[in-house]
């Protein structure tokens, strides 16, 4: 059995057992914080598919997570509770949109496909400011989590282990897409596009194939957050969240299956720490921050191993 | 096999491709010359798809391609090696050529089964590297190989599309001698099975490999035909070989 698969099965049983031991120590709020490290793990996985393997640096991931969130919050304003129907349409209108998006900014490259994946998403976000039936630049909150059958999402363990389950299925779930063949042409898109297309590759159509997924699964990332705070705002498509995300991806380690976990747990973690002592946090994360990207070239996940091609 | 007629192609006032015609039979080795900016590159551009002519047709197999993008006309059949080195460094040897048979082989919208694991695709990409003698080096990323053997690679990679016509530009390009000696030794033997356009500016091996050479001088054909007669040929002698015929 080789390394990095007992690494997986060390980190997902310490997630298992994580619960009963907060509660044993009388620390239930660090489930809570675990879970929103996992649904936005996610939405970092989500990000590493086109970012890390597909090259295509986009700055407007947290479009999805926003219209994960909203649909989700949408639906239960109009008294919709179903939680397949939350969470089919957030994964549906999260890879139309992206669908839509992509059709667009893939036919760009560099800084443009950075800028233009933006500024749709602060269209999105100022979409989300001005409609005040949905809370407007306040957010709204969510009048009814998503209801499953046997699964209730407001209890705070259940809701943890949807999340775990979740985290690890999408893992594996660009693991086995990032390896396949659909993959090798992404990849080979990026590494070289003049080969690729001599080859015959066309380029185009897997990067927005990959964009879609993308975008799908940070919606479903969108919708479990949405149930996680019970509150949907703007904010969780500002181009802050977007960058923080793609932060998640580089600090873990950009095109390897472990990063953007690891990179999302180191971020999120050390950011706790530094709440907890001082007010000014940000100041100490920011060098912290700049720091790791200089020894930690190829991030996080360099250090257990050499990344894969 | 190839034919293109009348190919122009301008940038501002420089007419870099002006009314070429050219031809490849089938099973041949047709090597294009020329000094330095005489228009090769944005001649062999144009064929392989990269470049839009400003006129001109180009029929391949009998079809007409003059419009085709290059992807789709690499899954037709036309594949190019690149004259600076141009593989994936970070994956395996055997990945780069597996990618090239990959890309032959149908869409790729396959995403769940490993591609790395598909036999049809490794074993058609180890016969390949068996045959430009790289086999040993399978597992090695591309990186790690040495300039020579990338050289052999880039060609490889182009074989892995199963092409019915090679475009090779400078495949000897940075070599050394005893290198240069074992390209032209594995280009000779390509030459049994496949037509060849070859653009080199070494002329031991254009004239060892080509059975028909056509001289390219300012964006245009001076000259076509056999090794022997475009060595005799005046206006080749003056323009390119630098002689006062």
């Amino acid at each position: 059995m080789n390394a990095r698969l007992i690494g997986w099965i060390a980190g997902i049983a310490l997630l298992v057992a994580l619960p009963p031991v907060m509660q044993a120590i009388g620390q239930p709020y660090y489930v809570d914080l675990v879970r929103r490290i996992m649904i936005l793990a996610i939405a970092a996985v989500s990000l590493n598919l086109i970012l890390g393997y597909g090259g295509l640096v986009s700055f407007g991931h947290a479009a999805y997570l926003g219209i994960g969130g909203y649909t989700v919050g949408i639906l239960a304003f109009y008294g919709i509770t179903n939680g397949w129907a939350h969470f089919a349409v957030a994964i549906g209108a999260s890879a139309l949109v992206a669908l839509a998006i992509g059709a667009v900014c893939i036919r760009t490259s560099g800084i443009y496909f950075i800028m233009i994946t933006l500024a749709f998403t602060q269209m999105l976000y100022y979409l989300a400011v001005s409609v005040a039936e949905y809370g407007g630049d306040d957010g709204m909150r969510l009048r009814v989590r998503s209801r499953f059958p046997f699964i209730d999402l407001a209890d705070s363990l259940t809701s943890y282990y949807v999340a775990l389950a979740i985290m690890a299925l999408c893992v594996f779930l660009v693991y086995r897409i990032v390896n396949s063949r659909f993959g090798m042409a992404l990849r080979a898109a990026k590494s070289n596009e003049a080969r690729a297309r001599a080859l015959g590759f066309s380029p185009y159509p897997y990067r927005l194939a990959a964009f879609v997924i993308a975008g799908a699964m940070c919606g479903l990332a969108g919708a479990l957050y949405a149930n996680h705070t019970a509150y949907i705002a703007p904010g969780f498509m500002s181009w802050l969240q977007s960058g923080e995300l793609m932060f998640m991806v580089i600090l873990g380690g950009i095109a390897s299956t472990a990063g953007p976990v690891l990179g999302t747990f180191a971020l999120l973690l050390v950011e706790e720490v530094l709440k907890g002592w001082t007010e000014h946090w940000q100041v100490i994360l920011g060098p912290l921050l700049v720091l790791s990207v200089i020894f930690f070239r190829r991030g996080l996940a360099g250090i257990f191993y050499k990344p894969d091609a | 096999m190839l034919d293109v007629r009348g190919l122009t192609k301008s940038f501002g006032a420089l007419r870099a491709t002006d009314g070429i015609d050219f031809a490849v039979r089938e099973g041949e080795t047709h090597a294009v010359i020329g000094p330095n900016g005489a228009g090769k590159t944005t001649f062999i551009s144009q064929i392989a798809g990269n470049l839009l002519p400003d006129a001109g047709r180009i029929v391949f197999a009998g079809e007409d391609i003059t419009l085709l993008s290059a992807p789709r006309r690499a899954r037709k059949g036309l594949a190019r090696s690149f004259q600076i080195t141009s593989i994936y460094p970070e994956f395996s040897v055997l990945d780069n050529v597996a990618l090239a048979v990959q890309a032959r082989s149908g869409h790729s919208f396959r995403f769940w089964r490993p591609a790395r694991s598909e036999k049809m695709l490794r074993d058609g990409a180890r016969a390949i590297l068996d045959g430009v003698g790289l086999a040993a080096r399978a597992d090695v990323l591309a990186a790690n190989l040495s300039h020579g053997e990338q050289r052999q690679l880039e060609v490889a990679m182009a074989l892995g599309t199963q092409p019915r016509l090679l475009l090779l530009d400078e495949p000897m390009a940075g070599m050394g001698a005893e290198e240069s000696q074992r390209m032209i030794d594995f280009l000779g033997s390509l030459k049994q099975r496949h037509s060849i356009i070859l653009v080199e500016h070494d002329m031991d091996a254009v004239f060892r490999l080509a059975d028909r050479i056509s001289v390219l001088v300012y964006g245009r054909l001076i000259a076509t035909g056999t090794p022997e007669r475009i060595k005799l040929n005046v206006d080749v002698r003056k323009a390119y070989l630098g002689e006062e015929a």
